[in-house]
């Protein structure tokens, strides 16, 4: 999906700032990914906002097709994240509801114009570091193999290419490939409890790849699928560990004795 | 919690057909992606310009059709219009009563089968036997195709020899040659006796009218030599502007299709037989089909009919790999069927509309198509309409967004739900009366409720 039309971003300014958007995934369950998120950007020199209003990115139901209820949602998101502060995304599939998903929604809206200013300034974290700040590499150090799972809504976006480097150019830390690496892993938001046959099937074989590989970690850019695959291997008996992005980060450089 | 059709489908079928589905979608996924990596240097700037030059076409069909007609029939072909399906089979059923025809040998058409040709002149008195080999056996057993390009993806050839052992086509022999031998023999006889050959369009170019057909059988070309008339029966979609524009095209299309260069046969129709050539069909006729697509020109769904019929978004899709054609209770399966049948069912949206809700959005489909068209798009486009319409298919085993909608859009709301989260984790959850949710843990585990913890943690982070 993210890979059809995207508008351009706007320029980012000379200050290093931005509105976080920690997603609701993180809101509920994964608090130590939005803070990582802040850690990993503050180190890189950028100031973090946390608009408090914030609530959900509206994909849930944009995806389930009540557009009308995602569109509320979308609205009370443009009002939040407000102004020409960058907006960023510790979410591959939440900056791709903003980039992309939200204007499809909109297209008949009087405030489509609202809703593209969003999309313009919304950045998924791995992305912003490397292209939008520039980043080529990350510091620290982190001992261990990790799979990384590119997930389906960074198709076509720099995000992948971008988690890739960073990850690659950490000391000790080895990416390992897997089989059929391009295959969904079959999370797909309500798809996961509408199609619970077709979606834990899915997640079977990702994970039957990943476990091939005998990776210490299993790491993506989205919470949404990890939370798929950790859930599905920790009932079947056979949890594996699973990482976002931003912890990894976050972890290489505690690793080295900087206060994270 | 009741789930959807398709899903159900998928956890029922037997494991050794999901098998032959999975592994043979795979190998031709890979060698496709292989193949066009190998020769092109951006296979996606290719696939973009292919999906420019196809929407170019459909948003100028009106433009186009008519100077197509003109050359066609410059080229001595008979030109048809059939604005549905009955009025398609009845033309064609026409065509072989002036003539007296009673027997027809078929080449692999998709537009065929969405229109039901066969068994309409079945009913009418006139054998219509398919002769590319995959649609023969799914003729012999009444089945139906399972796959755009290969229609007995889900058979295996133990299968298909008893098929061939109950039909008399010889004694009980599961070795793909002698099955190939024998459909052949038999066929050969049938070629030779035939009145009419049916064949359906792969392209049309407007520039020349030529009719362009891929196959890998040979059979469409036997199905033109013997028999006195040939009857295409082509979508409206079908054009392109000029031949040139062919080059593009056959060259992802059979890439695309069956990870090949190009087909075996690659053939240039440009009308009946010429005053001086040996042999061909005395008469040529082009039936052009609309069965819906104007309406689809008409919705916010036009992009899918871009589509070349390459079957290679059913190829990568992960849910087509486990759930099989059949799941998709319509002529077009996979990715291409959840967009397309939905919207050529017309009034019977409703009966389909559960489609385009089996997929994860991966958006694999749209990587791969040669025609680059946005099938994720479209199918979100698609649920929109089925829930707007209060399709009860498209609202199975779907939660209802209605309350999230308004906690998500009032933050002091949301905020209490976020610390009321925490319940989750002491309350047991098959007592909570919320079915996703019971889904969700009937498979998977819920990592703990951490609600409100980071929010905390900010606040104390900007104090210090
Ligand atoms: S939608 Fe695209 S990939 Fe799918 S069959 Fe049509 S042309 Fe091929």
């Amino acid at each position: 999906m993210a890979s059809s039309s995207q508008l351009p971003r706007l320029p980012l300014g000379p200050e290093r700032r931005v509105q976080l958007m920690a997603t609701c995934l993180c809101d509920a369950f994964y608090d130590d990914v939005a803070k990582a998120t802040v850690e990993v950007l503050e180190h890189a020199g950028v100031t973090v906002d946390f608009p408090e209003g914030q609530t959900c990115c509206g994909q849930p139901a944009f995806n389930g097709g009540d557009w009308p209820s995602s569109r509320k949602v979308v609205r009370h998101t443009v009002k939040t994240f407000a102004g020409e502060t960058p907006v960023l995304v510790p979410s591959g599939s939440c900056a791709a509801m903003l980039r992309h998903g939200a204007l499809l929604e909109f297209e008949h809206e009087a405030d489509l114009p609202a809703v593209q200013h969003l999309a313009r300034k919304t950045w998924e974290l791995a992305d912003y570091l490397v292209n939008g700040l520039g980043l080529t590499r990350w510091p620290g150090r982190f001992e261990g193999k990790v799979a990384f799972h590119r997930n389906c809504h960074n198709r076509g976006t720099a995000s992948e290419a971008a988690s890739l480097a960073l990850l690659q150019s950490i000391e000790g830390l080895t990416v390992v490939p897997f089989g059929e690496a391009e295959q969904c892993c079959g999370f797909g938001g309500t798809f996961s409890v509408s199609f619970p046959h077709l979606s834990s099937s899915m997640g079977h074989l990702k994970l039957d790849h990943i476990r091939a590989v005998k990776p210490d970690y299993l790491v993506s850019g989205d919470m949404s699928c990890l939370m798929h695959m950790g859930g599905l291997a920790e009932k079947d008996g056979q949890p594996v560990q699973i990482r976002h992005l931003a912890q990894i980060l976050r972890d290489a450089l505690v690793n080295v004795g900087h206060r994270a | 919690m009741a789930t959807q059709l398709i899903d159900r489908f998928a956890a029922d079928l037997p494991p050794d057909k999901r098998a032959s589905v999975y592994q043979s979608t795979k190998a031709t996924h890979e060698k496709r992606t292989k193949l066009l990596f190998d020769h092109f240097a951006d296979p996606n700037h290719l696939r973009a310009t292919a999906g420019e030059i196809k929407q170019h076409v459909i948003e100028n069909l009106d433009t186009y059709l008519p100077i197509v007609e003109a050359k066609l029939a410059a080229n001595g072909a008979k030109v048809h219009w059939a604005a549905t399906a009955e009025s398609a089979c009845a033309t064609v059923l026409g065509i072989m009563k002036a003539r007296g025809a009673t027997k027809m040998v078929k080449a692999k058409t998709m537009v065929s089968e969405e229109i039901g040709l066969a068994e309409y002149l079945g009913k009418h008195g006139i054998e219509a036997l398919e002769t590319d080999l995959g649609e023969f056996i799914v003729q012999i057993d009444h089945d139906h195709p399972s796959h755009i390009v290969r229609p007995i993806i889900h058979k295996n050839r133990r299968e298909i020899a008893r098929s061939f052992e109950r039909e008399g086509l010889g004694d009980y022999n599961d070795d793909p040659g002698t099955i190939t031998r024998r459909a052949r023999k038999f066929l050969r006889h049938k070629y030779l006796a035939a009145d009419v050959g049916l064949t359906g369009a792969n392209f049309v170019s407007v520039e020349s009218g030529r009719i362009v057909l891929v196959t890998n059988e040979g059979n469409s070309r036997f199905s033109l030599a013997a028999p006195k008339v040939h009857i295409a029966l082509v979508g409206i979609e079908k054009l392109v502007p000029r031949d040139r524009d062919l080059g593009v095209l056959l060259n992802l299309l059979a890439r695309s299709a069956t990870a090949q260069q190009l087909t075996v046969y690659t053939e240039f129709i440009s009308g009946p037989r010429a005053a001086g050539q040996p042999d061909g069909p005395e008469e040529m006729h082009v039936v052009f089909v609309d069965n819906g697509r104007t309406e689809v020109l008409a919705s916010e769904c036009r992009e899918i009919l871009r589509c070349i019929r390459c079957g290679a978004c059913l190829n990568v899709c992960p849910i087509y790999r486990q759930a099989s054609g059949h799941a998709y209770r319509s002529v077009y399966p996979g990715p291409v069927g959840a967009v397309l049948s939905p919207l050529l069912a017309g009034k019977q949206f409703p009966e389909l509309a559960d489609l385009p809700k089996a997929s994860s959005l991966c958006g694999a489909c749209q990587e791969v198509c040669p025609v680059n068209i946005p099938i994720p798009d479209l199918l979100l486009r698609l649920r929109a309409r089925g829930k707007a319409e209060g399709a009860p298919r498209a609202a199975v085993a779907s939660p209802p967004m209605g309350a999230w909608a308004l906690l998500a859009s009032q933050p002091a709301a949301w905020k209490a739900a976020l610390l009321g989260g925490r319940l989750l984790n002491v309350l047991p959850t098959k007592f909570i009366p919320v079915p996703a949710l019971r889904a969700w843990e009937e498979k998977r585990t819920l990592p703990a409720w951490q609600g409100g913890r980071f929010r905390q943690w900010m606040r104390e982070r900007r104090k210090s």
